[in-house]
């Protein structure tokens, strides 16, 4: 097996004519971990149903563990563990029980089902609750129960649809250093969908940033950053004076790939330290009043921003009023 | 093999919700006694109706009572459902290797144990107040199959609904539309030569008075067992038939999301 998670030129498209997927591609190495990342409504989560067998493509070629998807659903149910946006979590049954259903499921039973259960609710933090009925549970517990539910199977290949959104910041780090173990253990491979930019950095090895149903940059996060030499410098503006600021700037050497966003004027320098006074003596001269300067190595989403034309925030904000 | 594996776990995880909430029991039990009471109260002196051949009312309404009871409690089988759809047990459901079948056949199943109880309790009581079945338990054990037959159906309907529809308020409104109505037009209360000839028609297609001419022929005197057989049977191929659209409704389902 080459890849474990192969996708080929997805496409689909929603009643109403919304296009979730515009020739989606990606290839996951096995026994590594991969983000996908992208504001919502970017097609991520559409990607993990038709991976996961939940749903169909309209065009489009997809494999998992090699197995084809559209061809052995079966197959490939049985190689994954899929923990999905919503929670799948059965909450008026307890913990052991959702867990005990998964297994069977699975045609795990007796001894082994219980053993493996009762492995899971301790590694999980929930052997306490086990025999508590789930609707009990906090958020933080669901979505441990929700991950344990997935690995009852011990799947080669695991998919993570935004396990983390709605969780409290400090449930979070938790839950990053739970996945962080999870894709080191026996080389399993995990697919991780986020709209998180600290996620995607912090746990996957590589990552693809996915825009408008489209892998618009694929690496891994050191490589991507590093494709936007030098710094990163952000400007907050007093106000928002849009072409002042560019014509300001447009004979300034020292600085390239300037962009206005409201308040926040974006350009990146070889030398961020020697651009900032140059920059903002031009913006005085120009009559640009400026609160604030910060010099930054590459980010995530300065990488968004490259190649998507438009900051993660504001993308993240069109799809709300979308 | 597998599907009769997997269906027994699904049926064993509604039967233990069920079990969760002490106080739905007690109405699900508590609620074809008050139907029996009720009717068999307020429509006591119909039998004196010239042409009404029964010596009991309440002999003649039990069996239209388990029918009843099998229809009503199976038609809202597709609620839990879509409270399933809503929590996304059902999407983890189907990214697993269950049959499809078993998330179906489960929900039908446990539906089909509460109501055999309900029935049980419908036949004791209606032999206490007096009546009783010339067909014996034979003819009670044809009773109890033809309204498992019928609510299976009604069981499936729902729940193939369920996945279409995906709200709670539409298969609210769907099945408190054909309920009642079916009930009616059906000889459930009135024995069928006493109801207008227009709706004995009707009936003669409707899948309750189906059931409810079995069972009351197999508890009779004299059960017809030809009327018996060919009315169970027509409930046997429309009972396939909305099985095949429940399991189907899952593409649907999937197509949607």
């Amino acid at each position: 097996m080459e890849t474990a998670i192969q996708a080929e030129s997805l496409v689909k498209t929603y009643p109403k004519g919304v296009t979730a997927l515009d020739g989606l591609s990606f290839a996951v190495a096995p026994g590594s971990v991969f983000a996908l990342l992208g504001p919502n409504g970017a097609g991520k989560s559409t990607a993990v149903k038709i991976l996961t067998t939940l749903t169909t493509p309209d065009a489009g070629h997809a494999t998992v563990a090699g197995i084809d998807v559209l061809a052995q659903p079966d197959a490939v149910r049985r190689t994954i563990g899929v923990v999905a946006q919503g929670s799948g979590v059965d909450i008026q049954a307890t913990g052991r029980e959702n867990l005990r259903l998964q297994g069977q499921i699975h045609g795990i039973r007796g001894r082994a089902l219980e053993e493996r259960a009762q492995e899971l609710l301790e590694r999980f933090g929930l052997a306490d609750a086990a025999d508590r009925v789930a609707r009990g549970y906090s958020g933080g517990m669901q979505r441990r129960l929700d991950i344990a539910m997935a690995l009852v199977h011990d799947p080669a290949v695991l998919f993570l649809d935004e396990p983390t959104t709605g969780l409290d910041p400090e449930v979070r780090a938790d839950m990053w250093s739970e996945i962080g173990v999870l894709a080191r253990e026996r080389g399993k491979t995990v697919l991780l969908t986020t709209h998180y930019l600290e996620e995607a950095d912090q746990l996957a090895e590589r990552v693809a940033i996915v825009d408008r149903g489209q892998v618009v940059a694929e690496g891994t996060p050191d490589a991507l950053k590093r494709e936007l030499r030098g710094d990163a410098i952000h400007v907050d503006l007093e106000r928002e004076s849009n072409g002042r600021v560019t014509s300001a700037l447009a004979a300034l050497d020292a600085v390239r790939d300037v962009t206005v966003e409201g308040r926040v004027l974006r350009a990146r320098a070889d030398d961020g330290g020697r651009a900032v006074p140059l920059v903002l003596q031009a913006l005085e001269a120009g009559g640009v009043a400026v609160s604030s300067v910060r010099v930054a190595r590459p980010s995530l989403d300065d990488v968004y921003l490259k190649y998507t034309g438009r900051t993660f925030d504001a993308a993240e904000a069109e799809s709300d009023h979308s | 093999m597998t599907l009769i594996r997997h269906t027994l776990y699904m049926t064993l995880r509604h039967l233990r919700e069920l079990w969760r909430q002490p106080w739905f029991v007690a109405v699900t039990l508590v609620q074809p006694v008050i139907w029996l009471l009720l009717f068999g109260a307020l429509f006591k002196r119909v039998i004196e109706i010239p042409g009404f051949h029964s010596h009991s009312y309440i002999a003649f309404l039990a069996p239209g009572v388990v029918v009843m009871t099998a229809m009503f409690n199976a038609a809202w089988s597709g609620m839990a459902l879509i409270d399933d759809l809503n929590r996304g047990v059902t999407a983890r459901f189907l990214v697993s290797p269950v049959r499809r079948e078993a998330l179906i056949a489960g929900r039908i199943l446990k539906e089909g144990v509460v109501v055999l109880i309900q029935s049980l309790i419908i036949v004791a009581l209606a032999l206490i107040d007096g009546a009783s079945f010339p067909g014996g338990v034979g003819g009670v054990a044809v009773l109890f199959a033809v309204s498992a037959l019928l609510g299976s159906t009604f069981g499936a309907l729902s729940n193939g609904f369920a996945l279409i529809m995906r709200q709670e308020e539409a298969l609210i409104g769907a099945t408190q539309f054909i309920l009642l109505p079916l009930t009616f037009l059906s000889s459930t209360f009135l024995a069928a030569n006493l109801i207008p000839r227009w709706m004995q028609h009707v009936a003669d297609f409707n899948p309750v008075n189906w059931a409810v001419v079995a069972g009351r022929t197999a508890t009779s005197a004299s059960p017809d067992w030809g009327l018996a057989a060919s009315r169970a049977g027509f409930l046997a191929v429309l009972l396939m038939v909305c099985l095949a659209f429940a399991t189907n409704a899952f593409r649907s389902y999937q197509r949607s999301v």
